[in-house]
């Protein structure tokens, strides 16, 4: 498992050393993604989004989970799903509207995905960083569990960890897409932990005396933040992604009570694609847009911390 | 070069073997296990009892582990608990099907990404560049279901093409290789050839979209790379036309990344793949892969994992030997 999967940590590497720069590169960087349309207007998007998830209760028209238009069912179809007077995009088969399950979705959507990154992160970076900080033989059996989770594609590895629940759940999707940001995220705060153990300011807290442990919890993760925030943001994407492709497999949260963007537009898109193909195009233009946000603002995070495009 | 493959192959075992040993231990470690699976609702604490002891479950688990290792050592990775077929004769009945879709895909991808990639980084910041920036933007950001579904919905009709399956109702095909394509050049049953090439057409584009999408980026920023370089400029100086400079120098040299991102692309279609296949209901390894994720086919599951594996490992000696072609600077020793 050479060159390949060494091309895959490539990137990851050059942004975990980006971070033995200090502090003056975030400066420069912020600087730098003011002045770029892409990350203004992957900023934009991500900040819309955030508003909307948080505002989401406060400004749906109606109850996203209160079952209207009960007259209209017709016995053993339930409701058809579609346009109806008063519901400006339609009602789902069970006649909920749904603008408001659109717009509570984004909450849920938004908690999925950042659930999923924060596990990912945190458990990533447990194992990154005791590889880093002790080093030695911990270090080389840590990574190479780490490359033998890179060295499965990642589609893959989310479905395979979600199939070994009994019950499908939100919880096990969760846990499924989180662990496809595991290896990279290890990898990250590893190759950052080695970057600046030579850096200077390591070197100087070292000579003052001050002791290994709080070298690395006050010096070493604080600098290395910056390249995780890039990693988090890009994850936020995928894992977004990720949790609706589990989802249409069946793999994911059964229950259709769920207003979640992934859940919509898979069940949508397996029933009435025939007779409503616009329940499935509202969830789905969500996440693109969404996903296209988030990646858009990681991708010019990353290119303004890459000391490559220093100048 | 057959001295550095072997070393390349007996470097790859020790990431298998970690990898089986987790595959494994991962299965088994869950609840929900195959006896369950199977009996459905009607399992009782002693018919799954009855059961393990027959699948053999009911062993300490590194015995367990120790036995499969050993028929694996030898080809044989037990009988699926849904079909009952030797599960390594079910992977050779639903390869050809996986491969033929996945190398469609992969020619899309790399026939169409490398030269919009490169148009980008010609044209930079120019409305080309603008556009197909956008595009391969986007082309990660939908998911690759509703792609799928969206191009059944659209796009099958107006084009006249089969939006399931592999093949016609109705249409016997001879079978010689399993690759439907090839079986029908090889037999000249033209009908079911052509039958074969439409059925693809939609699902590989579907499958296609990712890696075309981080082909053209990874060539754009490949080709903007080179075009900064010295010897490019030595180049241009040394009074050589354009068109050799691009094909020589320029091409030559921002193609090394782009062959390791195919690389690293044809691992993921595997992924792709299940979700590609449940959509247009084309019958490969994915379908397998999906089917036997609900059964808690353990044997077929722990084979199709190690399978990915294996052929990740190969695409990465693939890739590595086909950089020594490119480049002559890593040429193998």
């Amino acid at each position: 498992m050479n060159t390949l999967l060494n091309k895959k940590k490539e990137p990851i590497d050059r942004l975990a050393a980006s971070s033995a720069k200090g502090h003056s590169l975030g400066g420069e960087a912020m600087r730098r993604m003011l002045r770029s349309p892409v990350a203004i207007t992957g900023g934009v998007i991500t900040g819309l989004f955030l508003l909307l998830a948080i505002l989401a209760p406060f400004i749906a028209p109606k109850d996203p989970y209160e079952r209207y238009l009960q007259s209209e069912v017709i016995l053993g179809k339930g409701i058809i799903p579609g346009a109806q007077a008063g519901f400006p995009l339609g009602v789902d088969d069970f006649g909920r509207d749904y603008l408001s399950r659109l717009l509570v979705g984004a909450q849920n959507t938004l908690l999925v995905g950042v659930l999923a990154t924060v596990i990912g992160v945190v458990v990533g970076m447990i194992i990154g960083g005791l590889a880093g900080a002790f080093g030695g033989w911990v270090d080389t059996v840590l990574m190479r569990l780490v490359d033998v989770m890179l060295s499965v594609p990642s589609l893959l590895l989310a479905i395979s960890v979600a199939a070994l629940f009994q019950k499908p759940s939100q919880w096990t999707v969760i846990v499924a897409v989180s662990m496809v940001g595991v290896p990279i995220f290890a990898r990250l705060l590893r190759g950052s932990m080695l970057a600046q153990r030579s850096s200077d300011h390591v070197l100087a807290a070292t000579s003052l005396g001050v002791k290994r442990g709080a070298i690395v919890v006050r010096h070493m993760l604080p600098n290395s933040l910056g390249p995780v925030i890039v990693q988090a943001t890009l994850t936020l994407a995928t894992a977004i992604l990720e949790a609706a492709a589990l989802s249409f497999l069946g793999l994911g949260d059964p229950d259709p009570n769920r207003a979640e963007w992934g859940i919509m537009l898979s069940r949508s898109a397996r029933q009435f694609l025939d007779i409503r193909p616009e329940l499935a195009y509202y969830p789905a233009i969500a996440i693109i847009i969404v996903a296209l946000g988030f990646t858009l603002l990681g991708e010019s995070l990353r290119e303004a911390l890459d000391p490559k495009n220093r100048r | 070069m057959l001295r550095f493959l072997v070393r390349r192959l007996l470097q790859a075992i020790p990431t298998l073997l970690i990898l089986s040993i987790l595959i494994f231990a991962w299965l088994r470690s869950l609840p929900g296990g195959p006896a369950g699976a199977l009996l459905g609702d009607k399992a009782t604490p002693e018919k799954i009892a009855d059961l393990n002891r027959i699948l053999g479950l009911d062993d300490p688990i590194f015995v367990q582990y120790f036995k499969f290792l050993g028929r694996a050592v030898t080809g044989d990775f037990g009988n699926s608990l849904v079909s009952a077929q030797p599960v390594m004769s079910e992977i050779g009945n639903f390869l050809p099907a996986t491969l033929e879709l996945g190398l469609c895909a992969m020619l899309i991808a790399v026939c169409l990404g490398i030269p919009f990639g490169y148009l980008s980084a010609r044209f930079r910041g120019g409305p080309v560049d603008n556009v197909i920036i956008v595009l391969s933007l986007v082309g990660v950001a939908v998911p690759v279901f509703f792609l799928g579904y969206m191009m059944q919905d659209l796009l099958a009709a107006p084009l006249g093409l089969p939006s399931q399956g592999r093949q016609m109702a109705g249409l016997d095909a001879t079978t010689v290789t399993g690759f439907a394509v090839f079986d029908g050049i090889i037999t000249q049953e033209w009908d079911a050839a052509w039958d074969a090439i439409t059925h693809l057409i939609l699902p590989a584009f579907a499958l296609a979209t990712i890696p075309l999408a981080v082909i053209v980026r990874i060539t754009r920023a490949s080709v903007l790379d080179v075009l900064n370089e010295d010897f490019i400029r030595t180049a241009n100086s040394k009074g050589l036309t354009q068109p050799v400079v691009r094909r020589r120098h320029v091409l030559r040299n921002g193609l090394l990344p782009v062959v390791t991102v195919i690389g690293l692309q044809t691992g993921a279609l595997l992924g792709g793949a299940v979700l590609t296949e449940r959509v247009f209901n084309f019958r490969g390894l994915g379908f397998l892969l999906a089917e036997g994720i609900e059964r808690r086919d353990y044997p077929r599951l722990q084979a199709l994992l190690l399978f990915g594996a294996l052929v990740y490992v190969l695409v990465n000696m693939l890739v590595d030997v086909s950089y020594g072609l490119i480049d002559p600077r890593v040429r193998v020793r």
